[in-house]
């Protein structure tokens, strides 16, 4: 569907529509005018946290033939690589804090601590996800290839398996993410340069090998009694990481209201109807500090994908500015606790393994009777109705 | 007393630098030779990439602690116990700011591990100083002498003079406090004394262009190799010129130290004309000159009308950071293209219409996947006009040439 046909949109006018993005544009020159040392700091600061977390943790498995120490130790592994995953390395990988000149902070430099190496990411998710947000064959997020997220995508017999693949998706969610700038439709449909494909599996396959080795081999056999135990709980705080990181990522763009788009969206699409799909097309999640902190951020979704290069601990102060808009502008603004996001996440999964229901009968466009008049086109941002192109 | 060179261009400097067989095996060794080529921008992932075979023992020792550090460097951990222990970024602290006059000061710098202590006499080095979050890089000549005997575990020295409008040189003379955490390049330059020194030189310095002489200077005192020496040096007046006493006793100690000392209060201007009378035989010797850019073009044509150009050594000053500009000359570096560009062409579009494989995504300005680093020059992002000094990387599909600049593609 193009933003046009999206009915929370169709009472604006061209005129609201790039006022809208120049309110946009204002929010990111304003923040861009003032971050400075405060955001340099909480970055730092987060790096400085998870680190001596990791530290702590590893050193407290060495004692994880002891319940206590393998529980303590497996959670704050689990805490550490979650908030290098989410609140470091993606919102580093962004670019948010490229402005500090900083080598060791940068989006250019970062390589995070998972097993999809992050140029990879970079170009799946920076350049991929972010600017064909939810527009349906461009984005392959929508779905990751294998899961049926919207009615709009054609149902197969393959998809009653859908609930399977969600579990086996949440537990090996790593391993998806690694593998997802092969792009998997590409090479189902034969579209893929082996050449590249070599490229990139090497690549992956590089960054698995040290990735691997750290927790599954080294790390245990350095516990020398312990490796059995070690062994464990490095898997377990893996698999956390997993099923939390999935969690989070599936309340962005699949909760209700946050809408899908087709490839005619994307063209002659103006910068302030780009900033729309993004606000129309994602989803937010309310709950402390510390929830959003260790999602990534992502509980404000809206704001990230309005703003991806602006500093994360940004993101509250944006969302003020943003909701007012929204308001202003008569516009949704999709949020809810995250268990309530994340439940519509799963009726829908679990309604679109099975086709369609039989459409209802569409809500008919009232008679008309000649040519809309020349001031109905210019207000009518959608196709032009059948009738009045036959007239 | 340069400006303004790049860390980046600085990093793969420090790879060369690390390539030429040293005695300092330092762990650095390791990142550095990883680094040998790349742009910094790679440097981190090639290093943690690294599968090559480790060279020295402590390099096998870190090869092994990167493998459970993965992807991060064992120095990514160490300097939050100690700033001074990473080698991933050359660190240094501040432990003393020392006035040297009322607008000069020396700021002494224990460098980190992987720093070189075996500069050379006259070489400048990088400094990178956080202002309000962002990193502000800079060049300064080197003004203490290579210590052999500290191995490594000295200090180094610069000299800064605040100038009118440089917030950096402002900033490092009147507020850094002794304990910041500065970052640092290798020492580099050209601009250096041979060992062992010529049988007879001529210094010839104005205002701050002292501090690679001071250098040299000092290091003829420590090695007591002080040969036949005149050095004429040119201040504003007594008060400004920095180092004066330690000049003066210098000269009272070595009798073939000759000081001439000219303060353009008192005598006026110091011009080529005056050199005849303050050392009639300039032409028997190898000359050094550091002082500010119409005193350079000054002695380079009075070497070069004598035919002696073989003679001079120059160290230039370059010019205050680039005014601004509508569009200008951009030179892609490493394939060797150029255009000329108006102020509204991005770096990104004209750097495809050269034919150059430039990296690109959402084109927009919110991905970062174009960014290239910016090696001299400016650039303004067109959206809001925030203008890009060189030593970073800039996103190129958002940013239009601001003068002349040179991108490392």
């Amino acid at each position: 569907m193009a933003i046009s046909d999206v009915a929370s949109f169709a009472h604006l006018s061209a005129a609201d529509v790039e006022a809208l993005g120049g309110e946009f544009d204002a929010i990111r020159r304003d923040i861009e005018a003032v971050r400075g040392e405060k955001d340099a700091a909480y970055i730092r600061r987060m790096i400085y946290i998870q680190r001596r977390l990791v530290v702590a943790a590893r050193i407290t498995l060495f004692a994880s033939m002891f319940p206590p120490a393998w529980v303590a130790g497996t959670a704050m592994l689990a805490a550490g690589k979650i908030l290098e995953n989410m609140e470091i390395g993606h919102n580093v990988m962004h670019g948010q804090f490229d402005w500090m000149n900083d080598p060791e902070i940068h989006s250019g430099t970062w390589e995070w601590d998972t097993t999809c190496p992050a140029e990879q990411w970079k170009h799946s998710h920076n350049f991929l996800h972010h600017t064909f947000t939810n527009v349906i064959g461009k984005d392959n997020d929508v779905g990751y290839g294998i899961l049926r997220v919207t009615s709009d995508q054609k149902w197969h017999p393959v998809n009653l398996g859908q609930p399977v693949y969600n579990a086996l998706l949440a537990l090996l969610f790593e391993w998806g993410v690694a593998l997802h700038d092969l792009d998997i439709e590409a090479i189902r449909k034969g579209n893929k340069d082996p050449k590249e494909m070599k490229r990139q599996l090497k690549s992956i396959g590089r960054k698995v090998r040290r990735q691997v080795g750290k927790d599954y081999v080294i790390f245990p056999l350095l516990a020398g009694p312990a490796f059995a135990t070690t062994l464990s709980a490095n898997f377990t705080a893996n698999i956390a990481r997993n099923l939390w990181s999935y969690l989070i990522i599936f309340c962005g763009h699949f909760p209700d209201g946050a809408e899908k788009f087709d490839e005619e969206q994307l063209e002659h699409e103006t910068k302030a109807e780009w900033y729309l799909r993004q606000l129309l097309g994602s989803a937010n999640f309310e709950g402390s500090r510390l929830l959003h902190v260790m999602a990534g951020s992502l509980g404000y979704q809206i704001e990230h994908h309005l703003f991806p290069d602006l500093p994360c601990n940004r993101y509250p102060e944006m969302s003020v500015r943003v909701k007012a808009l929204c308001e202003k502008y008569n516009l949704p603004y999709t949020t809810g606790p995250l268990h309530r996001q994340y439940g519509q996440v799963l009726r829908t999964l679990m309604k679109l393994s099975l086709p369609n229901k039989p459409a209802a009968p569409a809500p008919q466009r009232p008679a008309r009777v000649g040519r809309p008049s020349p001031e109905e086109l210019r207000q009518h941002r959608g196709p032009i109705p059948p009738q009045a192109a036959v007239a | 007393m340069r400006t303004l060179i790049t860390p980046l261009a600085t990093l793969r400097d420090r790879g060369r630098a690390m390539s030429v067989p040293q005695k300092l095996a330092t762990a650095a060794a390791g990142a550095a030779a990883a680094a040998l080529g790349a742009t910094a921008l790679e440097v981190r992932r090639r290093v943690a990439d690294s599968d090559a075979s480790p060279g020295s023992g402590i390099d096998l020792v870190r090869s092994v602690v990167a493998r459970m550090t993965t992807p991060l460097l064992p120095d990514d951990y160490l300097h939050m116990i100690n700033p001074l222990w990473s080698a991933r970024e050359l660190r240094g602290k501040v432990v003393e700011v020392r006035p040297e006059t009322h607008d000069a000061a020396t700021l002494v710098i224990t460098p980190g591990w992987g720093f070189q202590a075996s500069y050379q006499p006259g070489q400048y080095v990088g400094i990178g100083v956080s202002l309000d979050g962002k990193w502000h890089w800079r060049s300064y000549s080197i003004s203490s002498a290579p210590d052999r005997a500290a191995r490594g575990r000295g200090t180094i020295t610069i000299t800064v003079k605040a100038m009118p409008e440089g917030f950096m040189s402002e900033h490092l003379v009147r507020g850094l406090a002794p304990g910041t955490i500065v970052r640092l390049a290798l020492p580099q330059g050209d601009f250096v004394l041979p060992d062992p020194p010529p049988a007879k030189l001529l210094f010839w310095t104005g205002g701050s262009g002292i501090t690679p002489v001071m250098s040299m200077l000092r290091t003829l005192h420590r090695r007591g190799t002080m040969p036949d020496v005149v050095h004429i040096h040119a201040a504003p007046n007594r008060g400004q010129a920095i180092f004066r006493d330690e000049r003066v006793a210098l000269a009272g100690t070595h009798p073939t130290l000759r000081l001439v000392e000219n303060f353009d209060d008192e005598h006026g201007i110091l011009d080529v004309s005056k050199l005849e009378a303050a050392c009639p035989d300039w032409r028997d010797r190898q000359t050094w000159v550091c002082g500010p850019a119409p005193m350079l073009e000054a002695a380079e044509r009075h070497w070069e009308s004598a035919g002696l150009g073989q003679a001079l050594h120059l160290e230039r000053f370059s010019a205050a950071l680039t005014a601004s500009a509508e569009g200008g000359h951009v030179v892609f570096a490493k394939s060797g293209r150029e255009a000329d560009l108006d102020g509204a062409t991005t770096i990104l579009e004209a750097g495809e219409a050269a034919g150059i494989t430039m990296p690109f995504g959402c084109r927009m300005g919110i991905c970062h996947t174009c960014v290239i680093p910016l090696k001299k020059g400016m650039v303004k992002d067109l959206r809001n006009g925030a203008e890009y000094q060189e030593n970073q990387g800039v996103q190129t599909c958002v940013t239009a040439a601001a003068g002349d600049c040179v991108l490392e593609i």
